[in-house]
């Protein structure tokens, strides 16, 4: 009895100091697996009837009568003619006998959840869509813009391919690339407009409330259902328009679709929702 | 081509459940186009049919307040595997498409 | 040949290619003046000789409380009534009322579902015409503006 009891008070004391060592080290930096979980648990606490699952649902994790709109809408929902657009495309032969399949891993089907990526060759973040271009410029072909229809469909479709696939962004033992992390963060994270809102102000902070008529959605699970649909454009929008648009909105200027900015904010951001799975393209109001 | 009308049909002992989307900008005739300013003039399909087999099994009437790129659904009887469901739109310019689906 | 008989046997070749077309198809002529009325009960009474209509629990019309978005509002109509000849949807504050007409042939359930166009907070109606009438059902649709939606 005695030994067990002394096993239990060295088990106890072992467990304190292993918390307190963590609970130090915390303080002194939180790494980007620290920074996910913490990211999490917030919604998870905040919103304790929603499944972590169910954030990539974005606001119809959160509002019944605007998913019940939605589940009508997924029935036969717009974004299939992208996918299909997107199908076509894909499949084209370049002019050098190349295509899109020579470009990417698993001939380029099923491996949306691990863009954006960083590249230490180039020194960069490249997202899907710029991966798409790259694929073009490597072989002779010409990009195609950021927001056109062509761009926005092979986005589409390769989004199509990884849906169920769980997002699982990688950050190399790159300074580089914790560095590009970490300003991603630091955007999400700071204020700016007129309206000096951050990313965080709505997404995290008022997730779940309402500016004006609209319900706030909360940023984890954000970039699993990009493209979209929008039916107040009707059509298939990239991450970085809603970016954009977003940033225009609090009245700041907007950086423009692709640029670092984004590129690290779509990083962090990504990063964040790490665990959860694909459901692109999503359809939208 | 992609297609742009796409039907899908699920078979129910003689019921045949009817979905279909297709493609077409529903102008209203009232929007502005944001770049330069002039009015986008109305362009919106005015009649749908659906027909089984050469018999018209739905007719659908539309304004320009049926939103952009359609959708409808419905059901109808006596159908059975083999059938040809064809479906077929006019706009207000007078452009049509048309698609057709064996039913199985 | 006379040009009056020339005039009756063309009328006759008229008539007899009518009665070949699927009786259901000729009462198909898209209802433009309906279309085209800016009010409600003049949309109804165009395409139905009437706005009077009965309003019926026979009716479900499926329409959300509050819509995401007003360019894109699902709806969906279903009834018990026998006999239905057409499913119209009414939304009272839109520029035009009369948004879309489902005409039902024998043998097509009377059980639709579309996604229109809502300008505004308004009521919708769906009207259901059968062999014994006009029969109705509405609910009130919000329309709000966004914030940051865009």
């Amino acid at each position: 009895m005695a030994d067990k009891q002394e096993v239990k008070v060295q088990t106890t004391r072992q467990l304190l100091i292993f918390c307190l060592c963590t609970a130090l080290s915390s303080s002194a930096y939180a790494g980007p697996e620290e920074d996910r979980i913490a990211f999490q648990a917030y919604f998870q606490t905040r919103f304790p009837d929603v499944p972590l699952a169910d954030y990539i649902n974005g606001i119809y994790a959160l509002d019944e009568g605007a998913r019940r709109q939605w589940v009508d809408i997924e029935e036969f929902p717009p974004y299939e003619f992208a996918v299909e657009t997107g199908e076509l495309l894909f499949g084209q032969i370049f002019r050098n006998g190349n295509s899109y399949s020579d470009c990417f891993d698993s001939q380029g089907i099923g491996v949306r959840q691990r863009y954006p990526r960083f590249d230490s060759d180039r020194g960069e973040v490249v997202t899907l869509e710029m991966a798409i271009n790259l694929c073009r410029q490597r072989n002779g072909e010409p990009p195609y813009s950021y927001d056109s229809d062509e761009l926005v469909s092979l986005s589409a479709y390769m989004a199509w391919t990884s849906r169920g696939e769980v997002i699982d962004i990688a950050i190399p033992d790159d300074p580089q690339a914790l560095a590009a992390y970490e300003s991603g963060k630091q955007f999400y994270y700071s204020k700016r407009g007129q309206l000096n809102f951050a990313c965080s102000d709505c997404h995290v902070t008022s997730a779940g409330l309402y500016v004006r008529a609209d319900h706030l959605s909360a940023s984890l699970g954000h970039p699993s259902h990009f493209p979209v649909y929008r039916s107040k454009l009707g059509k298939v929008i990239s991450l970085h328009s809603r970016f954009y648009g977003c940033i225009r909105d609090v009245r700041a200027k907007p950086f423009a679709e692709q640029s670092i900015e984004y590129r690290n904010l779509e990083y962090f951001l990504t990063y964040m929702s790490n665990g959860l799975v694909v459901n692109g393209p999503g359809a939208r109001k | 081509m992609a297609s742009k009308i796409k039907v899908k049909v699920k078979l129910k002992g003689d019921i045949a459940e009817v979905k279909s989307l297709m493609l077409h900008p529903m102008e209203t005739g009232a929007r502005k186009d944001p770049d330069t300013g002039s009015t986008i003039p109305m362009h919106h399909i005015t009649q749908l049919t659906f027909a089984n087999n050469g018999e018209p099994v739905m007719v659908i009437n539309c304004s320009t307040a049926v939103s952009r790129d359609p959708y409808f659904s419905f059901s109808f009887n006596g159908a059975k595997p083999g059938d040809t469901l064809t479906v077929n739109w006019v706009d207000n310019k007078g452009d049509s498409d048309s698609t057709e689906v064996v039913l199985k | 040949m006379h040009p009056g008989r020339r005039l009756f046997i063309q009328g006759s070749l008229a008539l007899a290619a009518l009665a070949a077309i699927p009786r259901g198809l000729l009462a198909m002529a898209w209802p433009e003046k309906a279309f085209g009325s800016a009010v409600a009960n003049d949309a109804m009474t165009e395409l139905f000789g009437t706005s009077q209509t009965t309003p019926s629990d026979a009716i479900t019309l499926g329409a959300p409380e509050i819509a995401e978005n007003g360019a894109v509002v699902p709806i969906s109509i279903e009834t018990t009534l026998t006999g239905v000849q057409s499913v119209s949807v009414v939304v009272e504050k839109n520029p035009r009322p009369l948004a879309v007409s489902f005409e039902i042939p024998p043998g097509t359930q009377p059980d639709v579902a579309c996604r229109i166009k809502m300008g505004k907070t308004s009521q919708v109606m769906a009207v259901v015409k059968t062999e014994n009438g006009l029969f109705s059902a509405a609910k009130e649709v919000k329309v709000t503006i966004g914030g940051c939606g865009g």
